[in-house]
C-alpha cells in the first residue's frame, strides 16, 4: 500500500500542478507532494524493514533493503529540493528569468521527474526500468533548456542526443538479456522480472550476457556521466535551474548506477566470473582520474561541481566493480552521502551566484560576509565532498580505500592520485569565494537554510555514528549483492 | 516450405532495411530523407507482421501496427510538418567524405556479424540471420548521428537506432513482452513532442537548425 501511495503522489503532483500553474502556492503544493511522498517512502521502508523484500502488483514491483534505500533518499532530497526551489525560483522569477508558463511546466516536470526515478527504482521488470529511465531523462531535457539562452538550449540538445543514443544501447543489452532469459524462463513478461532471472543466473548462457552487459555498461554508464561518455553531463548540470542540477546530480546518477548495479550482479552470478566488475571497475577509476584533473580547469562554479558528481560516481562505480562485503558496503554509504552532500552544495552554489548574478567563480567572493549561512554551508559542504572527516564522504572513501588495498593494492595509488587531486582543485576554488570581503555588486537574497542544514547534519551523523538501522539495512543490501 | 519461404522474404526486408539504413547515411535533402525513414519503418512493420505470422506470436501484430503508425505515418508527418513550418524543408546539407563514412558504414555491418555470432549459433528462430542486420542499424543510425551536423538529421538518425532496437527485439526473441515494447513506442512519442519544441528553440535561438552553431560549451583551457 506504501509503494501505491509512493508512486501516485508524484503522479497526481505533476498533474495537479500542471492544472495550477503559476498561482502563488504552486511551490507550497509542490513541496507538500514531495513532502507526502517522502512519507510514504518512510512508511515502504519500515515496511520492508520489518517484513523483509516484498513483491507486489503482481510480481510488477520489487522491493528490498537495496532499492528501498534509494527510493527513501530520492523522496528525501526530492522533498529538500522542493523547499529550496520555493524561494531560489522565486528569485529566478523576479529577475526575469523564467515566465509563468515556464513555471507551470517547471513544477509539473519536477514531480514527473521524480516519479519517473522511483519507477526505475521499484518496478521488477528490465524493460519497465528502461522505459522509466527514458522518461526520466525526457522530463528534465526540457528544464534543462528552461532559461532559453543559447548554451541552455545547446547543454539540452546534447543531453538529449547523448543520453538518447546511451539508453538506445541499453535496449540493446536489455533485448539481448531478454534473449538468454527467454530461452529458460520462456517468452513473456516473466522472463523479465529482476526476482525470476536472479534465481536462475546459473542457467543463463554466458556468452549472450557478456555481450549483453557492454551494451548496458555503455547505456547506462551514460547515464551515471561515466568518462568517456560523460560530456553531456557537465553541460547539462550547469546550465539548468539549480534545483534540477541538485536532483540531476544527487538523485538521477544514482538511480542509473542502480541499473548497473543489479546488472553487474545477474552478469557475474551467470558468468561466474568478475569480467563485469572488472569492467566497471575500468570505468570507474578513469571517471575519477579524468573528473579529478578537469576539476582543475573550471570557471564556472555549477561545471565545477558537476565534474565533481562524476568523480563521485566513479568511485562508488569502481567499489561496486571491486565487489566484496567492504567496498561494496561503501559504495552504498558512498551513494548514500555523495547524494546528500551534492545536493546541499548545489543549493548553496544556486544562492551564491544569485547574490553575485553569475555563476563564474571569479566573481563570486565574500559568502561568509554577505550570508553566512550559505558561506558556511558551502565551506562545509566542500570539506564533506572532498572527504574531510568527521563528514560521512570521509568514512565511505575510507572504507573504499581499504577495500582496495586488500583487493587490488596496484590501484590504490591512482585512487589516491584522484582524492588528492580533487581535494586541492576544489579547495583553491572555494577558500576565495567565501573568506574576504563582500564586493560591492553583492546583494542580499532571502536564502533556504533548512535543507542545507538538514542535509550537512545528516552527513554529520552518518560520519560520526552510524545508526544502527542504517548498518543493518546496508549489510542486508551487500548480502543482496554479493 | 511455409517458415523457409517467410524466412526468405524476412530476410529480404532486412536487406531492404539496412539498404535505407545506408540510403540516409548520404543523403543530403530533407524529404529525401524523411521518405527514407518512411520507408525503413514500412520494411520493418511488414517484415514484424510476417514474423508474428509465421511463429504464431500474435503481439508480433500489435508491435507491426505501433510502427506502422508512429514510424510511417505520425513521425514522417510531424517532420514534414516542422521543417516547412520552418522553412528549411529546401535546405541541403553538405555531406564531407562521402566514399569514408561508406566504407565506415561497411566495417560497422561486418562488425555486427561478428559481434552476433555467438547470438546466432544458439537461437533455433528463423529470425535468428538478422539480429546482425538488427545491430547493424542501430550503429549506423550511431554513425549518421556523429557525422551529420544538422538537428533534423540527428533526430532521424535516432529514430533510426529506434527502428534498428524494434527489428533487434523482433529478430532475436519475437519481440518483446508487450508492455515494454508499449512503454518504448510511449516514450518515442514523448521524445518526439520534445524534439519537435527543440527544433523551434533551436531555430529562434540560432536561426538555423545546424549543430555546429552551438559550440558556447567547451573546455576552455
Amino acid at each position: 500500500m506504501p509503494l501505491l501511495i509512493l508512486l501516485s503522489v508524484p503522479l497526481f503532483a505533476a498533474i495537479v500542478l500542471a492544472f495550477i500553474g503559476d498561482r502563488k502556492y504552486a511551490p507550497e503544493i509542490n513541496i507538500l507532494g514531495s513532502a507526502a511522498t517522502f512519507a510514504a517512502g518512510i512508511a515502504l521502508a519500515l515496511e520492508v524493514y520489518v517484513k523483509g523484500p516484498m513483491l507486489a502488483g503482481g510480481n510488477f514491483f520489487f522491493v528490498d533493503a537495496f532499492n528501498v534505500y534509494l527510493a527513501v533518499l530520492t523522496s528525501f532530497v526530492s522533498m529538500t529540493t522542493a523547499i529550496f526551489s520555493r524561494r531560489y525560483m522565486r528569485k529566478e522569477r523576479q529577475d526575469g528569468h523564467v515566465g509563468p508558463i515556464r513555471m507551470r511546466f517547471y513544477h509539473a516536470m519536477f514531480q514527473l521527474f521524480i516519479f519517473a526515478m522511483l519507477l526505475c527504482l521499484l518496478t521488477n521488470n528490465v524493460g519497465v526500468l528502461w522505459i522509466a529511465m527514458e522518461l526520466a531523462t525526457l522530463s528534465t531535457v526540457l528544464l534543462v533548456s528552461l532559461y532559453r539562452t543559447p548554451s541552455a538550449i545547446e547543454a539540452a540538445w546534447k543531453y538529449f542526443i547523448l543520453c538518447g543514443v546511451g539508453i538506445a544501447l541499453a535496449l540493446f543489452g536489455t533485448v539481448l538479456l531478454y534473449f538468454a532469459a527467454e530461452k529458460v524462463l520462456g517468452a513473456g513478461g516473466e522472463a523479465l522480472l529482476w526476482t525470476n532471472l536472479s534465481q536462475v543466473s546459473g542457467k543463463l548462457e554466458p556468452t549472450v550476457l557478456s555481450l549483453a552487459f557492454v551494451f548496458l555498461m555503455v547505456g547506462y554508464g551514460t547515464k551515471v556521466g561515466l568518462v568517456p561518455v560523460h560530456n553531456w553531463l557537465p553541460d547539462a548540470h550547469s546550465e539548468g535551474p539549480t534545483p534540477i542540477s541538485a536532483v540531476l546530480s544527487g538523485l538521477l546518477l544514482n538511480v542509473a548506477l542502480y541499473a548497473l548495479v543489479r546488472c553487474k550482479v545477474l552478469v557475474d552470478g551467470s558468468t561466474g566470473t568478475h569480467h563485469a566488475g572488472d569492467i566497471m571497475m575500468g570505468f570507474g577509476l578513469l571517471s575519477i582520474i579524468v573528473a579529478a584533473f578537469s576539476l582543475l580547469r573550471q570557471k564556472d562554479i555549477k561545471r565545477m561541481f558537476a565534474y565533481s558528481s562524476i568523480e563521485h560516481m566513479g568511485i562508488a562505480t569502481f567499489a561496486f566493480g571491486l565487489g566484496g562485503p567492504i567496498a561494496t558496503f561503501g559504495a552504498l554509504l558512498h551513494m548514500l552521502v555523495h547524494s546528500l552532500t551534492k545536493s546541499a552544495i548545489f543549493f548553496t552554489v544556486g544562492h551564491a551566484s544569485q547574490m553575485h548574478w553569475t555563476q563564474e567563480m571569479d566573481r563570486i567572493k565574500g559568502l561568509i560576509r554577505g550570508n553566512p549561512l550559505v558561506g558556511w554551508g558551502m565551506m562545509f559542504g566542500v570539506m564533506a565532498i572532498v572527504g574531510m572527516p568527521p563528514f560521512g564522504v570521509f568514512t565511505s572513501e575510507f572504507l573504499i580505500l581499504t577495500a582496495t588495498m586488500k583487493d587490488a593494492p596496484l590501484l590504490t595509488p591512482f585512487l589516491l592520485l584522484g582524492f588528492a587531486v580533487a581535494f586541492a582543485a576544489l579547495f583553491r576554488r572555494v577558500q576565495p569565494m567565501v573568506t574576504g570581503p563582500a564586493p560591492s555588486y553583492q546583494r542580499p537574497i532571502k536564502a533556504a537554510h533548512i535543507p542545507v542544514m538538514l542535509h550537512m547534519a545528516l552527513v554529520l551523523v552518518i560520519g560520526i555514528y552510524m545508526p544502527d538501522f542504517l548498518n543493518r539495512w546496508f549489510h542486508t543490501a551487500v548480502e543482496l549483492l554479493k | 516450405m511455409h517458415t523457409n519461404l517467410a524466412a526468405q522474404i524476412n530476410s529480404f526486408l532486412a536487406a531492404m532495411i539496412l539498404l535505407t539504413a545506408f540510403g540516409m547515411l548520404v543523403q543530403r535533402r530533407m524529404y529525401g530523407l524523411i521518405h527514407l525513414f518512411a520507408w525503413q519503418g514500412l520494411f520493418l512493420s511488414i517484415s514484424t507482421a510476417i514474423v508474428g505470422f509465421v511463429a504464431g506470436a500474435h503481439h508480433l501484430y500489435i508491435s507491426s501496427i505501433l510502427t506502422l503508425s508512429l514510424k510511417v505515418i505520425l513521425l514522417p508527418y510531424i517532420l514534414h510538418v516542422l521543417i516547412q513550418r520552418l522553412k528549411i524543408h529546401k535546405e541541403v546539407e553538405t555531406i564531407v567524405n562521402v566514399p569514408m563514412t561508406m566504407l565506415i558504414g561497411i566495417a560497422l555491418v561486418i562488425f555486427s556479424y561478428h559481434l552476433t555470432a555467438p547470438v546466432r549459433e544458439l537461437s533455433t528462430l528463423m529470425t535468428r540471420s538478422t539480429l546482425a542486420v538488427a545491430l547493424a542499424t542501430v550503429l549506423l543510425g550511431l554513425l549518421m548521428m556523429i557525422t551529420r551536423k544538422h538537428a533534423v538529421t540527428q533526430i532521424i538518425g535516432f529514430l533510426a537506432m529506434e527502428n534498428g532496437l524494434f527489428f533487434a527485439a523482433t529478430s532475436a526473441t519475437y519481440g518483446m513482452p508487450l508492455v515494454v515494447e508499449l512503454g518504448v513506442a510511449l516514450d518515442i512519442l514523448i521524445a518526439a513532442f520534445i524534439f519537435g519544441i527543440f527544433f523551434f528553440q533551436i531555430h529562434t535561438t540560432f536561426d538555423s537548425l545546424d549543430i555546429e552553431q552551438m559550440a558556447r560549451l567547451k573546455e576552455e583551457d
